[in-house]
């Protein structure tokens, strides 16, 4: 069972809480997080999910507790302390986020080789046709018709834009990858073919995941582990498999149950 | 163009004016931004633009510049699209000749302050010398990001990845680097700066320039500069790398080479001619004897004596 503890954790999340006034966002979460490891947060709408997971990725400022993430050399930084150069950089190299609108995280009226070029020109790269055979190359990882490579993504479908979203992020490699509702939005057909290609890639790359969803399918295609959110709280959370086969708490069992139905 | 505006004439009859319009004070606060701008090549120092009597789009940030370090003993020349002719440099020229009483030329050589736009003169300039440019957008990331907040920050950060970007477009579009007025450069390797709106055949002119070269941004409230000698290198990639605008003909009334050109239209035959842009230099040119393939022929002639706004852009 513990298969991703051999390693020291990427990601330790300290009693973490947000709140909106006084209205609470998300309260006292804490969780560690390991190399590869898929982790979904799953509830109901409101129940915190983005919020916890835009103060993971310091979108958001928590009101009280500490985030601390392993950096490329092995030190563990608290994320809160870290220069706003040293976090931009961190969150387009090491870390991706995928929005669940598409239009959030692409540039609409650049090229999608612009798109995916992007994070290497952020970070140095000069030479042109490196940049666009590199671009070019994640395109077809996400099954975008190379011909596209220069056509805005205003002209792509839903899941072609949500494909190139996760090539803009992928093209550096990074080793933690936040999503929010990553299929939320698309066709049923659509989402499968996003689902399995999202599999695919975490699992060639060794990608850390922390996916936000309330489709609980979702989790249980993609996710190594669970935590489930009711009211800003986590109320339960434990292998992904054993969650779902057997929940504890009656919250959850409700959860289960209602996607049975479906 | 608002070239057919006209500064008022009330502006230089209602008598009293400070020496070149603007108060001592408001001149002192626009030298504080001036030393600020040498101090930081390429960095956009915010100013209280004042109101002048003149529309934005006319060089009010250019104008108040000059103002501000203006002298008695200066002499003072004024370019449009490197024309000294244009209604808009003759008009400017007069208004600091009523408020300020100084000298002016035509001449490069001659000039002690050199007030443009567009364009930078074909002779070099040299230490006892300063460039003064009228910007229109000084920010050169705006075109992908709108945010003032975000393009400080980007600034502070040296954060520009977005610069490369707008490149690559150009190329993945056109095939190469299709900007040509307003090419970004990085100043002293730190400030990616805005040149707006000149030619990028000037940009190498702009590296390591003798003369100091002052920005001017009068609607947007900025002041930039580039002391003397200062490094300037304009953004390019390896693979394509920065390169000026070529033009296979001389110009063709005093022959010049390797200047900018403007194609004018000779008449409503479809008749054109390449000159030089910078008029003072052709004419100077042409007075030394130097004769272009056009030179003989009647309606080129015309045009050299009278270089009007008839170029095609
Ligand atoms: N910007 C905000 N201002 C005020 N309240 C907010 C804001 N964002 C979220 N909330 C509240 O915080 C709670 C959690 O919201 P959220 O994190 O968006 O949940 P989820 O992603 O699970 O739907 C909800 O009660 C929501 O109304
Ligand atoms: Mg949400
Ligand atoms: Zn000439």
């Amino acid at each position: 069972m513990n298969l991703f503890h051999a390693e020291d954790p990427l990601l330790q999340v300290h009693n973490v809480t947000r709140y909106y006034g006084d209205r609470i966002g998300c309260s006292e979460v804490s969780f560690d997080l390991w190399p590869g490891e898929v982790l979904a947060i799953v509830g109901e709408s409101g129940s915190g999910k983005t919020t916890l997971l835009n103060c993971l990725s310091t979108r958001l400022a928590p009101t009280a507790g500490a985030i601390e993430y392993r950096m490329r050399d092995g030190a563990m930084r608290n994320l809160y302390q870290l220069t706003e150069a040293e976090r931009r950089l961190l969150m387009r190299t090491d870390w991706g986020f995928v929005h669940q609108n598409a239009a959030d995280g692409l540039r609409m009226n650049v090229s999608a080789g612009a798109n995916v070029g992007e994070r290497l020109m952020a970070v140095g790269a000069r030479h042109y046709g490196n940049i666009r055979s590199t671009a070019d190359d994640w395109l077809g990882r996400v099954e975008i018709d190379n011909e596209r490579i220069d056509d805005d993504p205003r002209s792509f479908s839903g899941g072609m834009r949500q494909r190139l979203q996760i090539a803009r992020n992928l093209v550096t490699q990074p080793r933690l990858v936040f999503m929010d509702e990553p299929t939320g939005g698309l066709d049923v057909s659509v989402q499968a073919r996003l689902l399995d290609l999202l599999r695919r890639l975490v699992a060639d790359l060794g990608l850390s995941v922390v996916i936000v969803t309330h489709d609980l399918a979702v989790a249980r295609l993609l996710s190594h582990r669970i935590m489930v959110m009711r009211h800003g709280n986590v109320i339960e959370a434990g292998l992904t498999d054993q969650v779902l086969d057997d929940p504890r708490e009656p919250y959850t069992q409700l959860l289960v149950s209602s996607i049975l139905q479906v | 163009m608002t070239d057919t505006a006209q500064i008022p004439d009330s502006v230089h009859e209602q008598g009293e004016y400070n020496f070149a319009y603007l108060d001592e004070q408001t001149k002192r606060m626009i030298r504080r931004a001036i030393l600020k701008g040498i101090a930081i090549p390429g960095y956009q120092v915010p100013f209280a633009s004042r109101e002048m009597p003149m529309p934005y789009g006319w060089g009010t940030g250019g104008v108040q510049v000059t103002a501000a370090i203006l002298g008695k003993s200066d002499c003072l020349k004024m370019i449009d699209q490197g024309s000294d002719d244009t209604t808009n440099a003759v008009s400017l020229r007069g208004f600091f000749e009523k408020t300020a009483g100084v000298r002016t030329t035509c001449e490069t050589a001659e000039a002690t302050i050199i007030q443009t736009r567009h364009r930078i003169p074909e002779k070099t300039l040299r230490e006892d010398q300063i460039l003064v440019f009228q910007v229109p957008i000084p920010e050169p990331l705006r075109y992908l990001e709108p945010r003032e907040t975000e393009t400080r920050k980007m600034h502070a950060l040296e954060d520009y990845g977005l610069m490369h970007v707008k490149l690559y477009e150009d190329i993945a579009k056109n095939g190469h680097i299709a900007t040509t007025y307003a090419y970004p450069v990085k100043v002293n390797d730190r400030y990616v700066m805005d040149p707006s709106p000149t030619p990028k055949f000037d940009n190498p002119k702009i590296d390591r320039m003798a003369a100091l070269q002052l920005y001017g941004a009068g609607r947007e409230k900025r002041i930039y500069a580039i002391p003397p000698y200062t490094k300037v290198k304009s953004l390019d990639f390896e693979d394509y790398p920065f390169e000026i605008q070529q033009f296979d003909k001389p110009c063709g009334l005093c022959g010049a080479e390797n200047v900018y050109l403007d194609e004018v239209i000779l008449d409503d035959k479809g008749g054109r001619m390449f000159v030089c842009s910078d008029s003072d230099y052709c004419e100077e040119r042409r007075a030394d004897g130097h004769l272009g393939p056009m030179a003989a022929d009647p309606a080129a002639a015309r045009v050299g004596n009278t270089k009007t706004g008839e170029t095609v852009r």
